[in-house]
């Protein structure tokens, strides 16, 4: 199964859509390291439900048109790709920086939403002015970002000399967009938190045990700002549970969407 | 041909080196001692006077959070040095308008200063080096493009003159823009701009500023100023670019003996070898295109954060072309072989004051060039000279 490019408003988007059948549809976002269909949990997820993924602008091959530069753009963008794709009901799932464009969208149509996994989602800001809620990856050497970031950095880290030119140069516009998108105010949009109220779908909030970027701390004051969240936390995994320890992730996104 | 007396004014009474990780965004201001720090803008301040006094022209520029420039509001050591300066002209170097937020305070700065200096200002503008990011939390990505969004509206708050305009662009949001007071310099002071790229260049060429580049040696600066030719020529400004347009910096030491004149460049190499930053600051996401990081990755050289290696001895900068440094003759032969081969600059930005070079020495520097080798360039490259064209063309069409 391969991606296609479909325009909303004036963006190509790469989307991956298995367009399975009549199963309730999964809308799927990124986190900030990218998405492509061979990342573990596609496949299982992908066997029970219809399953949408549309790659972030400027991340993959979809475009960045000089406007955009926010998860509230991008929350918009994909609004309208529900409507272009006539998705309603549907469940949601968005990890990281997808979790936060996750919440604007529900903020925004929380009718549209029957149910939806928030997996280490940044996006708000709940602790004191004087400490980042969320670390500053980019002010860190690179070996200390990886520990915030993975269970096992050793395992999970990529090395650029086994990458082609095309994945280092994924990898390196996806590190410029999340920058683009989350640098001030850092990680966070101040007034979301006065808006998740909206979200009348039942949430599940995940972590992994070892996330160094979302605290267990965060992820609790998130959850308690939705009328119906529970949380929950994955073993041996860090901000990147779906591909650190996939099957747990997917086992538990099925068992929350009732499959 | 014109130089300038450039200094940094840092503060080199640091720790060993090993015992912090940058020099850059995070070693504690605890080091600074803020009573050395007064002597030394003193110091740094009486160093551009006697430089004015020798008929050299000041330059001053501006960096956050780092001992190698103690300088984070240029434009209030160019307001000294407005008052406390004749003649020379000013050269800010520039204002990091990418990383302001209200580019018309800035331009109400500039003009303020204009005014001050009776009309000496020489308004540099650059896009400041990535360590400059943190300091000013501001977003690494679409840099260029607020710069020259910036850059224009500040051009525009200089030059209108009969009451408020708006401004709503793409980055910045002004109602009533109105500054008081105007410049001096009609119809606005001399623009500079800096850039370490060909493309950047060609944007500097087609608005006609005057295009700088720092420590880019032989090969980078003569692809820069190519491409400054390139933009000037195709925005229809003519086929011939005087070298006015164009600037070079470099480490330059010039001493009586060839002893004196080396122990002065070994203490120039400061500026190279102080600057210990690690790779999250001299690189931060979106600083540099996508494609030049894939080639960083492979091993390519950073020319925007590393000065190369073999440039670390005062040989290796000098055959790089970042460093002149020797007796008169010599460093006269070795700015004339450079400026030969990049295709020729108006204007010598001299860093000429680094880290442990101590008063004497930098004064000396500074009255060995202006006495013995700065008469040698004026008369050799008059500001009408066309840049560009083969030094034989030259004496041919002269």
């Amino acid at each position: 199964m391969q991606s296609t490019n479909l325009r909303v408003a004036d963006v190509e988007l790469e989307l991956f859509d298995t367009g399975q059948g009549t199963a309730r549809p999964v809308l799927f976002l990124h986190g900030g390291g990218g998405f492509t269909p061979q990342q573990p949990f596609v496949a299982p997820l992908s066997e029970k439900r219809r399953f949408v993924a549309p790659t972030h602008p400027g991340f993959g091959k979809s475009g960045l048109p000089d406007w955009l530069d926010s998860i509230d753009d991008i929350a918009h963008l994909y609004l309208e790709l529900m409507d272009i794709l006539k998705l309603d009901g549907i469940d949601l799932v968005g990890c990281s920086i997808g979790g936060w464009i996750a919440a604007e969208m529900a903020t925004k149509s929380p009718e549209r939403f029957r149910r939806i996994v928030f997996c280490g989602p940044v996006g708000i800001k709940v602790g004191p002015p004087d400490k980042l809620d969320i670390p500053d990856i980019f002010a860190i050497p690179e070996m200390d970002a990886l520990k915030l970031t993975f269970h096992d950095p050793e395992r999970m880290k990529r090395d650029p000399a086994k990458m082609s030119d095309d994945e280092l140069a994924a990898m390196f516009r996806a590190r410029e967009t999340l920058a683009l998108l989350t640098w001030e105010p850092w990680m966070h949009n101040p007034k979301l938190k006065r808006r998740l109220h909206r979200i009348a779908a039942p949430a599940l909030f995940i972590r992994g045990e070892s996330d160094g970027l979302v605290s267990a701390a965060y992820l609790d004051a998130y959850a308690r700002l939705l009328p119906d969240a529970r949380t929950m936390t994955i073993k041996a995994a860090g901000h990147v549970p779906q591909l650190e320890q996939p099957a747990a992730f997917t086992a538990a996104v099925l068992d929350f969407l009732g499959e | 041909m014109r130089a300038w007396h450039f200094s940094e004014t840092a503060y080199p009474y640091l720790p060993p080196a090993d015992s912090y990780p940058s020099i850059r965004v995070s070693l504690p201001n605890r080091i600074y001692d803020p009573a050395k720090g007064a002597a030394l803008y003193d110091r740094y301040i009486d160093e551009w006077l006697i430089a004015e006094e020798e008929g050299v022209e000041i330059m001053l520029n501006e960096h956050h959070q780092t001992a190698t420039c103690v300088d984070p509001g240029a434009p209030l050591m160019l307001a000294a040095l407005a008052r406390l300066s004749k003649t020379a002209r000013l050269l800010i170097l520039g204002n990091p308008i990418a990383n302001r937020r209200q580019p018309v305070r800035v331009a109400e700065e500039m003009a303020m200063v204009d005014v001050l200096s009776h009309g000496r200002l020489e308004a540099g503008f650059v896009r400041g080096v990535p360590y400059e990011i943190l300091p000013a939390n501001s977003n690494p990505v679409r840099m260029n493009e607020r710069h020259w969004e910036a850059l224009d509206l500040i051009v525009k708050c200089w030059t209108h003159h009969d009451g408020p305009f708006s401004h709503e662009g793409r980055f910045f949001h002004h109602r009533s823009i109105n500054i008081w007071p105007r410049p001096i310099q009609q119809p606005h002071p001399p623009i500079w701009v800096s850039t370490t790229s060909t493309g950047g260049a060609a944007q500097v060429g087609a608005h006609g500023y005057i295009q700088a580049t720092f420590l880019t040696g032989f090969d980078t600066t003569k692809r820069i100023y190519e491409g400054y030719r390139r933009g000037w020529r195709e925005a229809g400004r003519g086929q011939d670019v005087p070298i006015d347009r164009l600037a070079y910096a470099a480490l330059i030491y010039v001493g009586e003996t060839e002893a004196r004149a080396r122990a002065g460049a070994e203490k120039l190499l400061w500026y190279i070898t102080a600057n210990k930053v690690p790779p999250h600051f001299s690189n931060p996401p979106g600083y540099v295109p996508v494609a030049m990081n894939v080639q960083l990755a492979r091993g390519a050289h950073n020319v925007v954060s590393a000065f190369g290696t073999k440039q670390v001895t005062v040989e290796g900068a000098i055959e790089a072309g970042t460093m002149f440094a020797g007796t008169p003759d010599q460093v006269f032969a070795q700015i004339k072989k450079h400026w030969d081969y990049v295709g020729g600059y108006g204007h010598l930005l001299i860093m000429g004051q680094a880290g442990f070079l101590e008063h004497d020495e930098t004064v000396h520097g500074i009255r060995m060039f202006a006495r013995e080798v700065y008469p040698r360039l004026k008369e050799l490259y008059p500001d009408t000279t066309i840049s560009g064209v083969q030094p034989a063309a030259q004496a041919a069409a002269g």
